[in-house]
């Protein structure tokens, strides 16, 4: 019996103890109306071999394409160390850290992470995580609602610059509590917000302004305008980032003259594998004042009854196991263990190695942008992109695209899923794990799809 | 010590990032951080050790028995992680196109139908990311349906009080108010109060069986017969299926809609707090609103359903897929099960509880609920040790660990004082429940002899008992250089 430990003496000595003579006994509560016949739709069991030949055979079904495709999840080296220690049945197998005293390993590794993290956003506070990027932009906006209180509105500027997935699932999230996402154009010449598309809010009240640096474009907001524009017009901002290039890019808690009020993003590209979109991880960090409206788990330093330091979750007094239907979100589980690899992942790399990563990223998108004008492909936008880049064709990208995969290279985003209008751009990301002969063999399929 | 007490400027793990250094051209100084990213600047084998050493401060599943009550703590096995770590796996990325993708779809279309089989509901989504998420998309769904039959007048879910907390966290964020259904003495849902609460007003009912009680919740034909007469709709908080995985089916009971934590009944990592996994199963009348996106096999191929498939769907709940990654481990968890595994897992684990409640009432334990079976899990009180003795349950869970076990789940379920929420699991041998059982048959002689001993532990943890208070008031959420802790 796989994972099941029981003997036969075990059994019945276990039923003696109980005094049922057979396990069926012990379902007899249930309604013998509402007992399930075979389930038909089960395979039958496979030894771990078996399992392992056909898991093989799938997994490699999907290998070996070279990846050119960011948008919002991107491709980076993880060190073996990370995966290898975050996988130790200690951090693996454990639950929550309910019980302090025997989760001290969990616990200080997040508070850790909470370092880490406000040191690249430039906040004060961080939670442990939440889901992934785009719902944590949900919490956010629902975050924003409840510290905001001078604004009435529940309405929320959102550029349609923010990666399109994002907003869908905020919508998902919050359009059961009577919130409005009002949609901001960008500006179509550089590709990102602009102090003349944000006019016509000027004067109102908004609860909020959504500002994504770099954006779903690769292109960089010019985000210390939009910043003081926000809180001239008593808007709360929130910002979304990708925190490895925040190794290199003012951090949100400087945008501005005084910072953003809540940071949120996606952890993925800070050791987290692409892993078919999850799991990654949610990051939110926020201003102290606003630390008891934050959603989700926090891990603070203390003293024991010696008076020694630990670590311990804390300002649970928030959460639905406590505050039930006046909880500050319905999280509990969050992602534990990709906050451990990716903490693992930022000490490993340290200041120096995030810097070259991002810097790498960026100077390898660079220079396919340089390799592709020689097909006559250009950036479609003005403004200075980071480490992706929008390509506009001569012709829809769809078609481009599965001309590429043919080859082996998947060559980007098809930007018109999300913008009809642009259904001939392109979506690219070439990350510091592309060699100069991947760009080679990039230029080559376009070439041969373009033919 | 922490990483950051470990740094030193200008150390660090050369071989993890590009050897050449290269700047950041055509980047605007305007948009540069000014000052680097305090981050640790440490040597490689610096970052092994620390977190390694880490880890050994924590109790898990593959070091102790962790009977920590509806969260089904069973073992994880090696191979749901060593395969779903295959490069092809970790490797694809989301938006890859579906020619290079038949192989992950193809394990994500199975475990659809393997969860649509062993929940009798017609159709299954995979995205919610864990449970809570799982239930906002139930609630969700059975919001979509009242509007989408025009349908405004019902503004009320309604929840027993031994519900999960997440359960009226979740409702409200559905915009419903919450009512409460009281509990009987046995620990179903009082039916009179339940008839009285129902009306025009009720969306539906959040319900979990075997209830946080750990018992099964023998009526559940009649509550839906009272709340589909009323128009509403039954929402199933299959947090935990352990107890009824092929013994019964929520699809059978009556349910609309569930959400299922793989990360408990199909033994996906509990990872220190996630992460999880919660798909939601739906009933006929719920198809049309599952959360997107959802795998379908057309022919001998596999595709995703997005929103120009489902149109009335309530969306999708994260970027992509939600957390692929676990849902693998699932897959193979369930293969490896097969058919017959599914069975042994409800009899062993209602087993194991059973025997486990068995003994612990021999050595003079009271028990939540004296009169009934074990699911996969129960409860036992400590309310006369406390007023005797003035030893609580908490007492008691600290003491565990002395002993190497982690403790139950402590003061949950609400309604029953100093509680433990005891769940073994069927991975457990009969040695492990027997050990426990005499721990706490000497804790409770400790607390009869020495009860100062009890309530002062753990002694053995790295750590003795925690200022929580202190903690809370005092906010120390990040480490500052230069700032003694």
């Amino acid at each position: 019996m796989p994972f099941i430990p029981h003997t036969q003496d075990d059994i019945r000595e276990m039923l003696a103890t109980i005094g049922v003579p057979s396990i069926e006994t012990l379902f007899d509560e249930i309604p013998a109306e509402l007992r399930t016949g075979e389930l038909r739709g089960i395979p039958d069991a496979m030894s771990e071999m078996e399992i392992t030949r056909l898991m093989g055979d799938r997994a490699a079904q999907d290998a070996g394409a070279l990846n050119f495709i960011g948008a919002g999840a991107y491709e980076h080296h993880i060190p073996a160390a990370v995966w290898q220690i975050a996988t130790r049945g200690e951090f693996y197998s454990a639950y929550t850290p309910y019980q302090a005293e025997a989760s001290q390993g969990t616990l200080q590794l997040i508070y850790e992470y909470q370092t880490m993290m406000t040191g690249l956003t430039g906040m004060d506070v961080s939670n442990a995580s939440l889901y992934d990027g785009a719902s944590a932009l949900a919490e956010a906006v629902l975050m924003a609602v409840r510290v905001h209180r001078k604004s009435k509105s529940r309405r929320i500027l959102v550029p349609t610059s923010v990666h399109p997935a994002y907003r869908a699932t905020t919508h998902a999230i919050v359009d059961g509590q009577e919130i409005e996402l009002v949609e901001v154009p960008f500006d179509p010449a550089s590709g990102r917000v602009s102090l003349d598309t944000l006019k016509p809010y000027e004067g109102e009240d908004y609860t909020a302004l959504v500002i994504q640096q770099p954006n779903f474009f690769g292109t960089l907001e010019e985000v210390d305008e939009l910043t003081r524009w926000a809180r001239a017009n008593n808007v709360l901002v929130i910002a979304v980032v990708n925190p490895l290039t925040l190794a290199l890019l003012t951090p949100p808690g400087e945008w501005g003259d005084d910072g953003v009020d809540i940071v949120c993003g996606d952890g993925q590209p800070l050791g987290a594998p692409l892993s078919s979109g999850g799991p990654y991880y949610g990051l939110m960090c926020c201003r102290q004042e606003h630390a008891r409206q934050m959603p989700g788990r926090i891990v603070g330093r203390t003293v024991d009854a010696d008076g020694k330091r630990g670590f311990v979750l804390t300002l649970q007094a928030r959460e639905q196991h406590i505050r039930r239907s006046k909880a500050t979100s319905n999280i509990c589980t969050n992602q534990g263990l990709v906050v451990t690899a990716s903490t693992i992942h930022m000490a490993l790399l340290g200041p120096e190695g995030l810097e070259r990563v991002a810097a790498a990223s960026h100077a390898n998108t660079q220079a396919l942008v340089e390799r592709v004008a020689a097909l006559g492909v250009q950036p479609l936008f003005s403004g200075e992109h980071f480490h992706e880049v929008v390509f506009k064709l001569d012709r829809p990208a769809a078609g481009v695209l599965a001309k590429m995969a043919e080859q082996g290279v998947l060559g980007g985003y098809d930007l018109g899923q999300d913008y009809p209008d642009m259904a001939d751009c392109l979506l690219v990301c070439a990350t510091e794990t592309k060699t100069g002969a991947d760009l080679d063999a990039y230029v080559a399929a376009l070439r041969t799809a373009l033919a | 010590m922490l990483i950051f007490e470990h740094s030193r400027e200008g150390r660090r793990a050369a071989a993890q990032a590009p050897l050449e250094k290269v700047g950041a051209k055509g980047l605007p100084e305007r948009f540069r951080r000014r000052q680097r990213a305090p981050l640790p600047e440490v040597s490689e084998m610096q970052v092994v050790r620390h977190y390694t050493r880490l880890s050994q401060k924590n109790f898990s599943i593959d070091t102790q028995f962790y009977p920590l009550g509806s969260c089904t703590m069973k073992y994880n096995p090696r191979a749901c992680n060593s395969l779903a770590m295959l490069p092809g796996f970790i490797d694809r990325h989301p938006l890859a196109p579906e020619t290079h993708s038949q192989g992950f779809l193809a394990c994500m279309f199975e475990l659809q139908e393997m969860l649509k089989d062993v929940t009798g509901m017609k159709g299954v989504s995979l995205t919610p990311m864990a449970g809570a998420q799982g239930e906002f998309a139930g609630v969700a769904m059975i919001r979509a349906y009242h509007e989408s039959r025009g349908d405004s007048s019902r503004t009320e879910i309604l929840v027993p009080d031994a519900a999960h907390g997440t359960n009226p966290a979740t409702a409200v964020m559905c915009g419903y108010t919450v009512k409460e259904i009281p509990t009987d003495r046995q620990g179903d849902v009082d039916m009179d109060a339940l008839k009285a609460a129902v009306g025009p007003q009720t969306a539906g009912i959040m319900l979990t069986n075997p209830s946080t009680l750990g018992v099964f919740e023998r009526r559940i034909k009649e509550i839906a017969k009272v709340i589909h007469d009323a128009g509403g709709l039954l929402y199933y908080d299959g947090a935990n299926l352990n107890a009824i995985l092929g013994k019964v089916r929520p699809g059978d009971m009556g349910f609309d809609v569930i959400h299922m934590n793989l990360h408990k009944t199909f033994s996906t990592p509990h990872g220190g707090g996630g992460p999880g996994a919660g798909a939601v199963g739906v009933s006929e009348r719920l198809m049309p609103f599952r959360p997107i996106p959802v795998v379908a096999k057309e022919g001998e191929r596999y595709r995703w359903l997005k929103k120009a498939d489902l149109s009335q769907s309530i969306g999708q709940l994260s970027a992509f897929a939600g957390n692929a990654g676990v849902l693998l481990r699932a897959y193979i968890y369930m293969r490896m099960l097969g058919r017959d595994g599914m069975h042994r897992v409800a009899d062993f684990s209602t087993l194991n509880a059973n025997y486990l409640m068995a003994r612990l009432r021999e050595k003079g334990f009271d028990l939540a609920f004296p009169e009934r079976r074990a699911t996969h899990e129960f409860i036992v009180t400590l309310k006369r040790q406390a007023k005797e003795q003035g030893v609580t349950a908490m007492d008691f869970a600290k003491r565990l660990l002395d002993f190497g076990f982690h403790a139950p789940t402590t003061y949950f379920p609400l309604l029953v004082p100093e509680c433990l929420l005891i769940e073994p699991t069927e991975t457990e041998a009969k040695e492990a429940l027997d050990g426990f059982v005499d721990a706490m048959a000497a804790i409770q002689a400790e607390a009869e002899s020495d009860p100062e001993k009890v309530r002062g532990a753990p002694y053995t943890q790295p750590n003795r008992r925690f200022d929580e208070v202190r903690a809370a008031r005092e906010l120390d959420l990040r480490y500052v250089p230069g700032v003694a802790g």
